[in-house]
């Protein structure tokens, strides 16, 4: 039973610069900030960073494995606050967890928590869910 | 400078955007979710960030897209995008402020598959005194 409170388990995703390349070519969105570390710091970037929607799209991973499925999400918002830095040859930390703020039937809200080497990246990140029952055996 | 009359327009695109299997693949696998039969939540940026960018290139609108930064994103998923769906995106400039000479542009973009409702985002996004 999910009850209002509870918090779930972080989880961690990592974030190079091979996936910023993979996520511009998955979303098309070529913007050189996000594989161009010199054009990066040319536009005043302390380095690359990586994509928001890149950030929400992992986010998204983590809010629809506890729903249960990519189906699950009716509402889903977040604002870039901070970017993630993603220096080459390293992994970076992006840190999810999440708050149940409200439980209607089948119908749960979620505020989210986004860090990445401590950082908030993400801020009033939200979800509105529809739990897919698991059928246990 | 973004004109003030755009905001409130809705820009409505001519063509139909096919959303194929293999670009729902690519999306999920960049997230590493193995269910591929419908897309993920935020798969719909991909055709919005493109189509809105088209549609309010109109010179008459004034909007800068070298300068944007992406302020916050909000979706709202009617039912989620397969593979085969034919959508066509509308996007309009809902709100327009000037903070600290930075302009603030909120364009919220619906994807319609016939005249069904399919996906509503709102993308804040602004421009870079």
């Amino acid at each position: 039973m999910i009850e209002v409170g509870e918090v779930l388990s972080a989880k961690v995703f990592w974030i190079d610069r091979q996936l910023l390349k993979a996520y511009a070519n998955a979303s098309g969105d070529q913007n050189p900030i996000h594989q161009d570390e010199a054009f990066a710091k040319s536009v005043g970037l302390p380095d690359v960073i990586a994509h928001g929607m890149l950030t929400m799209a992992l986010v998204g991973k983590f809010v629809t494995d506890f729903a249960g499925g990519s189906a699950s999400v009716k509402e889903f918002s977040g604002r870039f606050v901070k970017p993630v830095i993603v220096p080459a040859g390293e992994k970076v930390d992006l840190t999810v967890s999440a708050t149940i703020t409200e439980v209607n039937g089948n119908e749960v809200r979620l505020d989210i928590s986004a860090t990445s080497a401590g950082v908030k990246v993400l801020g009033m990140a939200k979800a509105l869910i529809t739990l897919v029952p698991v059928v246990k055996s | 400078m973004l004109n003030p009359d755009s905001v409130g327009r809705t820009f409505t695109g001519a063509e139909l955007v096919t959303v194929t299997q293999s670009e729902i693949d690519a999306f999920a696998d960049v997230i590493g979710e193995a269910d591929r039969s419908v897309a993920p939540p935020t798969f719909s940026i991909r055709i919005t960030l493109a189509q809105s960018q088209q549609l309010l290139s109109d010179p008459d609108v004034g909007l800068d897209w070298s300068r944007l930064v992406h302020g916050d994103q909000k979706f709202q998923i009617l039912r989620p995008i397969v593979a085969g769906d034919q959508l066509r995106c509308s996007s309009t400039i809902e709100n327009y402020k000037v903070a600290a000479g930075n302009e603030i542009v909120t364009v919220r973009s619906d994807l319609h598959s016939g005249d069904l409702l399919v996906v509503s985002t709102w993308s804040t996004l602004v421009v870079r005194a």
